[in-house]
């Protein structure tokens, strides 16, 4: 296949991917933010059916994932862009802690926010454009960060 | 709501949601992490776009495709606009600083065995549980 096919291919993949992953979203309850706090709040009324919606994602993707990992490359070309890192450290925890704060104040994860942009409601919109600039002010923050977890981890700050 | 039919909704959805992560891997050998395709676009480099466009299109698409269908499926929670705000910085920010979301590390890292992962997943699950318990679950 050409490098022109296979890039045209990838993005008809990536469209059909997306439609999935909204729609499963959507029909999960994850697109209702009181339905995720219900999921978070273990102390009381409890909604466990989020638990159903990990579990069954991950029985169908752990199992095309034993197909794949075999695999030299993807079936369209290129290359595995998987992550092989194994070990953890301060900045994927603290990080995944923040992530949870947010979720936990809001009840939206990113997928579930952007999906829910269909509802063009006020609220939605606003978290999505915040979300973005999070994500911008982290990238741009990179070397402050980086200081900040040295620092952290006791090593001399970087010159 | 009838509990059993929204469990059956839940496994429906992460089936449809763990299809979805297997094509992309199989086909286009990426991770589908949403964090991670959106924070693409926000650092764009040549070559690495339209994929990601389609795919956040595609998102939009199933969620329209959603509504349509079942109308109550959307809510846009009742969290005041502050703690919204507040809300989506930390989420953009903790999703970039972290590696991934809830897509990435917890459906598609986990399902690879990933302990990097798995350890985000505990986190970010266990600091929003902790978070729902000291507001009160007030913005429900």
């Amino acid at each position: 296949m050409s490098a022109a096919a296979s890039s045209r291919a990838q993005g008809a993949v990536a469209l059909v991917s997306g439609v999935l992953f909204g729609a499963g979203l959507a029909l999960a309850g994850m697109t209702r933010p009181e339905k995720v706090i219900g999921f978070l709040s273990f102390s009381r009324a409890w909604d466990p059916s989020l638990i159903f919606v990990m579990a069954s994602a991950i029985v169908v993707h752990a199992t095309a994932w034993r197909l794949i990992k075999g695999r030299a490359s993807p079936l369209l070309g290129g290359r595995f862009m998987v992550p092989t890192r194994r070990d953890l450290d301060a900045r994927l925890l603290v990080g995944a802690a923040i992530f949870g704060v947010g979720w936990g104040l809001g009840g939206f994860c990113p997928g579930p926010g952007i999906a829910s942009l269909v509802t063009s409601a006020p609220s939605v919109m606003l978290f999505v454009v915040a979300m973005l600039a999070g994500s911008y002010a982290a990238a741009r923050a990179e070397p402050v960060i980086e200081r900040a977890l040295a620092r952290g981890r006791g090593d001399a700050p970087p010159r | 709501m009838n509990i059993s039919a929204d469990w059956i909704r839940a496994l429906e959805g992460g089936a449809l949601i763990g299809v979805s992560a297997s094509l992309m891997l199989g086909f286009n050998g990426r991770v589908m992490g949403i964090s991670g395709i959106v924070g693409g676009l926000l650092k764009p480099v040549a070559g690495d776009i339209a994929w990601r466009v389609l795919f956040v299109a595609g998102l939009l698409l199933g969620g329209l495709i959603a509504m349509a269908v079942s109308p109550g499926a959307f809510s846009s929670g009742a969290a005041p606009l502050g703690v919204v705000l507040l809300a989506g910085l930390l989420v953009g920010f903790g999703t970039r600083v972290g590696n991934g979301c809830t897509s990435g590390h917890g459906v598609c890292g986990i399902s690879r065995l990933s302990p990097r992962s798995a350890a985000a997943t505990v986190t970010f699950i266990g600091a929003g549980a902790l978070t729902v318990l000291v507001t009160g679950g007030a913005t429900r």
